[in-house]
């Protein structure tokens, strides 16, 4: 409860400050809004539909490609942590073309698949595959031996080595790497909005990218925070409760 | 295990005294290709350990006592000679022969209760109610029943060990490996588990083969206690000790035996070769 109530004064705080600099008018109001005409555009766009429906749009695309990027993944960082030929190929592949910032897939996605869907879903899915690949990879290749060996006198055998003891054993990594992608596809997923109209929905970044052509600065701060209010959540919702079991199960939290 | 008994529950025929088994080695010589060259860490090495024996291996670090267990386990193969439980081949790792490993080897991602559960859950025949009684009985035969939802890094070191041991019972095997597992402890928690481990050992009825460093533990624990010289590592010697269980450590009795055991690794030990206690 005191967390709660510091977190909630230090956004009082912000706000506060954010509403001075409005009223000092050291920035021209059409450039700098106040609070109440971001909370107004919000208001309006929340009670006339269209942030619910951008929301929607941009969390399918983000989930469907991100599900995609695990189910693909995963494998993919197994097979190549367990075999030289794959991790000589899938894995070099993988080590590459997670240096590649994604938004950079979004010229090639636009020329193979054109303003759709699948361009969309391409983007986020490229955001999330190599992290998870190299991240299920490391985590492999850190498990104790020990592990395997302790296994093998109680009589398990190979798959069940490997969903047993292996990839638990590694999970920690994989959540990382999880997180990692995760971030990169919500990222990539943006740019790729920002840039490309596609008429088969309008997502929270096209929403943002209107805000700019109609110099409408409460409906680009409103969608930024909409935005950032998402990534919270997903990390409160989803991350922090897998990471605070694993913490306290291998006994690595510090708090 | 009576209450289990009067149930005629699998749990209670899983919990039943299984005959151990007979251990033959013969000739066992096992090469090491490492870093620094070749290593013959076993060089034509024999043993027989008869039912529900137990021994103990002493030698100087580095003489091949990890090595021979883990061939005895079937995690490793021998170069040259034969490995045989109750007349049969060792082809690989199996329940028969459990190992407690000189490292730690529990797992991080289950707690106390999931890692004794584990190697039961590998056994057929067994309903799921029959593994948690056959794991409950372990825990409680070592003293940890409080502790089966604690996660593992939540133990002390003794504790954990306590674990390692459950776990290693708990899937009724005929052979115990056991590779220092003791070393870490203090003074105290080692008397306590000697304790627990000669009372375990008669009750449960298991052949076991017990790595160590410290003479005293070997002449407390063993029916014989074999004595390993390193480079190449090789037996040299043997002592049979004859004295009454349940023993106690510190007694003079054990002392005789110790320092007689301890003349003969001291011999047996190349001079820059510190041996532990
Ligand atoms: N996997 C390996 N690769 C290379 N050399 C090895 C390997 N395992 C063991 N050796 C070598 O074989 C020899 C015997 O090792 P082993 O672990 O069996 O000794 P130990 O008697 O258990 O020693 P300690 O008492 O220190 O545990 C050592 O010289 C070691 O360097
Ligand atoms: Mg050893």
């Amino acid at each position: 409860m005191k967390r709660f109530l510091l977190a909630a004064l230090f956004f009082a705080v912000l706000l506060l400050i954010w509403e001075a600099l409005f009223r000092a008018k050291i920035w021209s109001p059409v450039l700098l809004p106040s609070p109440r005409q971001v909370a107004v555009y919000l208001e309006g766009a929340a009670v006339d539909g269209t942030l619910a429906k951008a929301t929607i749009v941009t969390m399918r695309r983000l989930l469907i490609g991100y599900i995609i990027g695990l189910v693909v993944g995963l494998p993919l960082g197994l097979l190549t942590a367990r075999w030289k030929v794959w991790q000589d190929t899938i894995g070099t592949l993988a080590l590459g073309l997670q240096t590649l910032p994604s938004v950079c897939w979004v010229p090639l996605a636009l020329l193979w698949f054109g303003q759709t869907e699948a361009a969309m879903l391409f983007v986020v899915v490229m955001g999330t595959l190599w992290s998870v690949v190299i991240a299920t990879e490391t985590g492999v290749r850190h498990v104790p031996p020990i592990y395997r060996r302790a296994a093998l006198t109680m009589g398990s055998k190979s798959l069940h080595i490997w969903f047993k003891v292996i990839l638990p054993a590694a999970l920690p990594f994989i959540v990382s790497g999880m997180k990692q992608g995760w971030a990169f596809a919500w990222r990539s997923l943006m740019a790729a909005e920002i840039f490309v109209t596609i008429l088969t929905g309008f997502g929270l970044g096209q929403l943002l990218h209107y805000g700019r052509e109609l110099s409408a600065m409460e409906q680009v701060i409103g969608i930024m925070i909409v935005i950032v209010v998402i990534g919270l959540m997903a990390d409160k919702i989803f991350f922090s409760p897998i990471e605070k079991f694993l913490h306290r199960r291998w006994g690595t939290s510090q708090a | 295990m009576q209450r289990l008994s009067r149930h005629h529950s699998s749990a209670a025929e899983e919990l039943e005294v299984i005959a151990p088994s007979k251990l033959a080695i013969e000739n066992v010589s096992k090469n090491f290709k490492g870093a620094s060259g070749a290593v013959l860490a076993l060089d034509r090495v024999s043993l027989n350990v008869a039912e529900g024996e137990f021994v103990c291996l002493v030698g100087a670090s580095g003489c091949g006592k990890t090595t021979l267990l883990n061939i005895i386990a079937g995690l490793e193969k021998p170069d040259s000679g034969t490995v045989q439980a109750d007349g049969k081949s060792i082809t690989g790792p199996g329940r028969e022969r459990l190992v407690m490993f000189q490292e730690p080897a529990l797992f991080p991602w289950l707690n106390v209760f999931g890692n004794v559960l584990f190697g039961l859950k590998l056994k057929p025949n067994l309903t799921n109610k029959d593994r948690h009684d056959v794991a409950k009985y372990y825990l409680e035969l070592v003293g940890l029943s409080r502790f089966e939802r604690a996660n593992v890094h939540e133990l002390s070191g003794g504790m954990k060990q306590r674990v390692s041991l459950a776990r290693a019972l708990a899937p009724n095997p005929r052979v115990l490996l056991m590779d220092e597992p003791f070393a870490a402890l203090d003074a105290l928690t080692r008397e306590q588990l000697y304790g627990d481990l000669q009372r375990i050992w008669k009750a449960r009825n298991k052949t076991i083969v017990f790595v160590t460093h410290n003479v005293r533990e070997a002449a407390c624990l063993g029916d014989r206690v074999i004595v390993f010289s390193p480079r190449p590592g090789r037996i040299r010697e043997e002592f049979a000790v004859d004295l009454p269980r349940p023993r106690d450590i510190n007694s003079v009795d054990l002392a005789v035996h110790a320092t007689e055991i301890t003349k003969a690794l001291k011999s047996h030990s190349q001079p820059e070769v510190a041996i532990a206690e």
